[in-house]
């Protein structure tokens, strides 16, 4: 017997986790950039 | 190459270049999931489920990029002795892992309504997974390599060369051994895609491609900055204990 599944719940699910995953590794990379170059300034500022 | 070797140059390309290759990245990417995901036609046999190519194979391509820029910037490393080599493997590090791990899922993801199953250990699935530790193992030498021998990276560049030997097994897995996964559907110069699937399809991967360069370039500019930190309040402290 034939398994009934909506094809498109695979698709939905994986646009959710490839582009939430892109989005949450830029946005990632994004603030852990300006913390480390927000420090490095501060560490330059104390001489 | 030897150029590119000074921090200070390659901060100022990377100041321009980062935030270029995210914005353009994003832009293509989006456009490229909104024409996969609601312009192109259901496939004759797969039906609504192909649409998931859009994210598996750009994902899939990066994630065995993400290594072969690691072992590029190992050799790099070993033999030029470059200064930034070490910074741009550990850069590609988090978003090879991050693609490889959306490969996986998605590939399972696929393959439950394709294949009737979420998983088989066959050359491709398995060699992939491969792929995913031998990322954690890498970035877990890398840290403690770090914090052990002040930076020095000679451990874990052997082991990004190394490594590297899974790329061509991932590569013909399909072709060597009998699989569940397809063979590949683009080869050099040709296609065995409809063109309705292979635009949208190219136009992932270069979004995808350029989103990857941008992250790779923001994690290289944080781990520059760290290390200039570091270096700096270390030579404060000295300085400081010299009085």
């Amino acid at each position: 017997m034939r398994e009934a599944m909506d094809a498109w719940t695979f698709v939905i699910a994986s646009y959710a986790i490839g582009v939430g995953a892109t989005l949450a590794m830029i946005a990632w990379s994004l603030i852990s950039m300006k913390r480390a170059e927000a420090r490095r300034d501060k560490a330059r500022g104390q001489r | 190459m030897h150029g590119f070797a000074n921090p200070a140059r390659f901060l100022r390309i990377a100041r321009w270049l980062m935030p270029l290759c995210m914005g353009i990245g994003v832009v293509a990417a989006t456009l490229a999931l909104y024409w996969g995901l609601f312009r192109a036609p259901p496939e004759r046999l797969q039906g609504e489920t192909v649409r998931i190519v859009f994210l598996h194979v750009p994902a899939a391509w990066l994630g065995m990029a993400g290594w072969m820029g690691i072992a590029a910037a190992s050799f790099t490393e070993l033999v030029w002795r470059h200064p930034l080599a070490g910074i741009a493997a550990r850069g590609c590090a988090v978003p090879g892992a991050v693609f490889t791990a959306v490969c996986l899922i998605t590939g399972s993801l696929w393959g439950r309504p394709a294949w009737g199953t979420w998983w088989v250990w066959d050359g491709r699935l398995t060699s992939m997974l491969v792929l995913l530790f031998l990322y954690f193992g890498w970035m877990a030498l890398s840290q403690a390599s770090e914090a052990s021998a002040g930076g020095h990276t000679r451990a874990p560049a052997i082991f990004g060369l190394v490594g590297a030997v899974n790329i061509p097994i991932i590569h013909y897995s399909v072709i060597w051994w009998n699989s569940q996964h397809q063979p590949p559907s683009i080869t050099m110069g040709k296609s065995a895609m409809d063109g309705a699937f292979l635009w949208p399809l190219l136009a992932a991967t270069l979004g995808f491609t350029l989103i990857f360069a941008g992250v790779v370039l923001a994690r290289m500019r944080a781990i520059l900055a760290d290390q200039q930190a570091e270096a700096r309040l270390r030579r404060k402290a000295m300085s400081e204990a010299a009085f």
